[in-house]
């Protein structure tokens, strides 16, 4: 196993109200439904270095997943024949069992999702994914924080929105986001700074309407996600002095209707060693699930965990502002 | 002690303590004034924002200035709202040289 590259987490952000009991005061606790999705972060390492990324992923970043661990990833699929399989990272193209890992959810008949980050495309040897892609009728969710140049660079580096936009061409190219197809791009737009996302509908007409006319460019659907204050966002909030602000924003417009559709009710999230925890941002946290459930793949047990008590903090109230926040964007 | 806090603007709601009932009537009025209507909350968030420059009042150039980039729109949009609202306070201050001009005219041979 490689060395984890571990780097200084912040402290955890300050709510004026903490999130189990703001729950209780609407009569509510938050408890998982099903299993609908194995959302597997397959490693870091990233060829980007967003100013807002929870997994605080960049080119420097080693912890990635083994093809022990993917195979362990496979059998849990296959044993439980859990319908979706959601690869994150990182970029996880960079991961070496990454193409080999679709590869076999694929042949088991999972519906595979990759949070593919546009640019890692033309990194050396990964020229040819959107065919890739395409091949195994992958699930495409890109991040496209704005569809001007100014702000997706400054959330995301410079030169990353020319590359983007070059990278969903060639996705288009193949099929990806034109009707009929079958191939399904989505994008997903986070807030470029300390504030929350637009109604997911009316931006993405905004997306749908400038990506034609600019760039003649397509896609399926925008998803908005709400930026979660911890890791790298948390360290923006704090030295742009805009924490109190953010967290107080994110409780007042705690919606109770969100709660029910929270993705931690419907997914399990795995980390690049195989263990097991509620969501992708409490995997950062290292808040793992609760201490008596199964904690590993190796452990995987769909009777217990399907049920299983959240384990929160104060940045799940990221996930129920306004009209909630998931990895499929708004949840009312 | 400044005259403009910025924290006062989240005590808005104190406003209410006296004659709630007024405060109640108002704030259903301002808030159903928000929603899509036949202007989407985008379009309302700009005149909202371009108002609030008109009348440069501090309170609400903050809160229409989040409230623009929480429906979308972008920095090039605002600033093309706060132009209109300036343009016009502008326009309007040199349409009143026709008062000047007239009052000049009148006592003038």
């Amino acid at each position: 196993m490689d060395t984890p590259n571990i780097q200084a987490r912040p402290a955890p952000a300050r709510a004026p109200i903490g999130f189990d009991e703001k729950l209780a005061s609407h009569g509510l606790e938050l408890r998982a439904a099903t299993i609908e999705t194995l959302q597997v972060n397959v490693g870091k390492l990233c060829n980007q270095a967003c100013k807002h990324c929870h997994v605080d992923a960049s080119p420097k970043r080693t912890e990635i997943m083994s093809r022990e661990t993917a195979e362990q990833v496979v059998s849990v699929l296959q044993r439980f024949r859990i319908p979706t399989l959601d690869i994150t990272g990182g970029a996880p193209e960079l991961n070496p069992s990454f193409r080999w890992l679709v590869s076999e959810a694929r042949a088991l008949g999972t519906h595979v999702i990759v949070r593919h980050n546009l640019t890692v495309m033309f990194e050396s040897g990964q020229e040819d994914l959107p065919e890739f892609f395409r091949t195994h009728q992958v699930e495409v969710i890109s991040s496209l924080p704005y569809f001007l140049e100014q702000q997706t660079d400054a959330q995301r580096g410079n030169g990353v929105f020319t590359k983007s936009i070059e990278a969903l061409r060639r996705l288009n190219e193949v099929g990806y986001g034109a009707e009929g197809s079958g191939l399904i791009l989505n994008l997903v737009y986070n807030p470029v700074g300390a504030f929350l996302p637009p109604a997911q509908a009316a931006i993405e007409s905004d997306f749908k309407r400038e990506l034609h006319n600019r760039y003649n460019l397509s896609f399926n659907h925008l998803y908005t996600i709400t930026n979660m204050p911890i890791q790298r966002y948390l360290e923006y909030l704090r030295r742009s002095g805009n924490e109190e602000r953010y967290m107080r924003k994110l409780v007042e417009a705690f919606n109770p209707n969100a709660v029910a559709g929270v993705m931690c009710r419907s997914l399990v999230s795995v980390d690049w060693t195989g263990k097991l925890y509620d969501c992708d941002f409490n995997q950062m946290l290292e808040l793992g699930v609760a201490g008596d459930l199964p904690q590993t793949l190796m452990q995987f047990d769909p009777g217990t965990l399907a049920t299983r008590q959240i384990m929160t903090g104060a940045h799940c109230f990221g996930c129920t502002a306004g009209a909630g926040s998931s990895c499929g964007g708004v949840v009312v | 002690m400044s005259y403009y806090e910025e924290d006062d603007l989240s005590r808005f709601g104190e406003i209410g303590k006296h004659r709630p009932d007024l405060f109640a009537k108002f704030m259903d009025w301002y808030q159903a004034c928000q929603e899509d209507g036949a202007l989407s909350k985008r379009e309302k968030a700009l005149i909202g924002l371009a108002v609030a420059h008109a009348l440069q009042c501090p309170y609400c150039i903050d809160a229409y200035s989040q409230s623009c980039l929480e429906s979308g729109s972008n920095l090039e949009q605002m600033t093309e709202a706060i132009h209109m609202a300036s343009a016009i306070r502008g326009g309007a201050a040199l349409i009143h040289g026709l008062q000047a001009h007239n009052s000049v005219h009148k006592v003038s041979m």
